[in-house]
């Protein structure tokens, strides 16, 4: 299979939108087996970010590469090819489909034969904790299992990054500990960085290595998690905002 | 009661034969947002495909001359090329652009079978006879069955099951459905686009070879416009059945061909004429109830 690629870099990412600036001069690295800690305030620009390292939003000036090498012109097709797999807040698993046949898509994409890409499925939604019945068709799967299928599909890909879109939104205290856990095993059991876009603190600290921090469309801090808790830029930009992000500071 | 089972087997035949048709577009329609008219003149040169083109009534056979297997063959062959000529020229190079240009394209492939077909056959209607032997009524039971109703059936259902175990068991059907619900995200864990579309074209070229010859079989007549009824009942078959639902297809298939059937017998002989308003206000009070069809899948949805 392909071999697992070592560092994706995006390297001063300005992206506009007819004058508006989303981002603006974001530097941020993701080295293979790391956790990094997407975070910010509404609007900060997180989620241009991960299109712009996915392939989905092409940058105005600035460059995302893979152990060097420039993907940031490639569509999001070649982006995936070159080991970056991504997961949608929205979840977007196919709901015509069984949870299995979601991971078996993935699977054959990546070019294992049915029967590998079906033994990987079981393997993966196995090692993901999730027991409710791989044939179940997901037109009616819980929010929280749809979240997990979606994790697995991504990983199914055997991507070399993986950047998860708010893996953790409406999930309740119990979920996002089992979600907590299935993230930290990450990068041991796929040989990849992720990268986690959240709004929940909780699990921000609780699985990141390093946490990266945008507002505004610029970088604010990166650092430790404890780092990053202290910082007074950080817990302004947070709490400035109408105070409606006290758990943030958490 | 006996009469009862008749009107069912007949309705049921209907129903799956317009169930074949509604598949058809919702596979193209799921992998594409193509919307596809020119499936209606498949079927039109299918049945042509029979005879040789000349200005008769009542031309001399052309493929309709082979035995039973190869004439089979020959018409859902070249059927099936068509429609994959027509992806490759047609659609193919318009896959980025909005599905309005798309529908355009069809339409403007649509014009051109039916004008082709007008040149080189005349735009009379004509006569062929095939399967002579199968508009024979079978008895069963008691029961006089039209045989061309039988053998509509064991088809159309044959079809569908084979078309179900290929979309549910095979890798490439895997993808297809994958691709047909949600195709940005089917290309961006790996399914090859190009090889997912020209399956889907090619298996509704398949399906509507297959629909040309039991239309001819069971009315012995050709035209033009031949095609158009069954497939625009299909589009509001997937329609009432959930766009990018292939089983909404089917569903909705079996509910307009069993409606008409059924207004077809039950409607008092004055109020017959007026089958197809019965089956559309039908179609409009489904959509009033489900706006969504009646199965609703993620590609009904807006996409990210």
């Amino acid at each position: 299979m392909q071999e697992q690629k070592l560092t994706l870099e995006a390297r001063e990412i300005r992206v506009e939108f007819g004058g508006i600036r989303a981002l603006n001069g974001v530097d941020l690295t993701l080295p293979n087996g790391a956790i990094l800690g997407l975070i910010g305030p509404n609007g900060a620009g997180k989620t241009t970010m991960v299109n712009v390292m996915s392939g989905f939003q092409k940058p105005s000036t600035g460059e995302v590469r893979v152990d060097g090498v420039v993907v940031s012109g490639f569509t999001p097709q070649q982006t995936a090819r070159s080991g970056i797999a991504r997961s949608f807040q929205s979840a977007r698993v196919f709901r015509d489909l069984t949870v299995e046949q979601n991971l078996t898509v993935a699977g054959l994409g990546i070019g294992l034969s049915k029967k590998a890409a079906t033994e990987q499925a079981r393997d993966i939604l196995d090692w993901i904790g999730y027991r409710q019945g791989n044939d179940r068709r997901c037109n009616s799967l819980p929010y929280s299992d749809e979240r997990r299928v979606s994790i697995a599909r991504a990983l199914a890909t055997r991507p070399s990054f993986a950047l998860l879109d708010e893996p953790a939104s409406g999930m309740n205290e119990r979920e996002c500990e089992q979600l907590m856990e299935v993230i930290v095993n990450i990068p041991r059991r796929f040989r990849c960085g992720v990268m986690l876009i959240e709004h929940n603190m909780q699990v921000i600290m609780g699985v990141c290595e390093r946490i990266h921090v945008l507002d505004g469309g610029r970088t604010l801090a990166e650092g430790l998690p404890e780092e990053i808790k202290k910082n007074p830029d950080v817990l302004r930009a947070y709490l400035g905002d109408k105070g409606t992000r006290h758990h943030a500071a958490g | 009661m006996m009469n009862f089972v008749q009107v069912m087997i007949d309705a049921l035949a209907l129903g799956s034969l317009y169930a074949l048709v509604a598949l058809a577009i919702g596979l193209v329609f799921g992998v594409m947002r193509l919307v596809n008219f020119a499936q209606a003149d498949y079927i039109t040169l299918g049945a042509y495909s029979l005879v040789v083109p000349t200005a008769s009534i009542t031309p001399p056979l052309l493929f309709g001359a082979l035995s039973p297997a190869l004439m089979i063959l020959a018409v859902i062959g070249m059927v099936t090329m068509l429609a994959l000529m027509t992806e490759r020229i047609a659609f193919r190079p318009l896959r980025r652009s909005d599905p309005a240009t798309l529908l355009i394209s069809s339409f403007a492939v649509s014009y051109f079978l039916q004008s082709l077909l007008t040149l080189v056959h005349g735009g009379r209607p004509k006569a062929v006879n095939i399967g002579g032997a199968l508009t024979q009524p079978v008895e069963f039971a008691g029961i006089r069955i039209p045989g061309v109703q039988l053998l509509t059936l064991t088809v159309a259902m044959t079809l569908l099951v084979a078309l179900v175990l290929f979309l549910k068991k095979t890798p490439i059907g895997i993808q297809l459905r994958a691709a047909a619900e949600d195709f940005q995200m089917a290309r961006l864990l790996g399914v090859p686009a190009n090889r997912v579309i020209a399956i889907a074209f090619a298996i509704s070229g398949i399906l509507a070879g297959t629909i040309s010859l039991l239309f001819v079989i069971q009315t012995g007549l050709l035209s033009i416009g031949m095609g158009i009824t069954p497939v625009v009942y299909a589009f509001f078959a997937t329609v009432i059945g959930g766009m990018g639902s292939l089983g909404g297809a089917v569903l909705g298939g079996m509910v307009v061909g069993v409606a008409s059937a059924l207004l077809q017998t039950y409607l008092p002989a004055d109020l017959r004429a007026f089958r197809d308003a019965g089956v559309f206000g039908l179609v409009i009070l489904i959509l009033l109830v489900r706006p969504q069809g009646l199965i609703v899948t993620g590609a009904a949805k807006e996409r990210v």
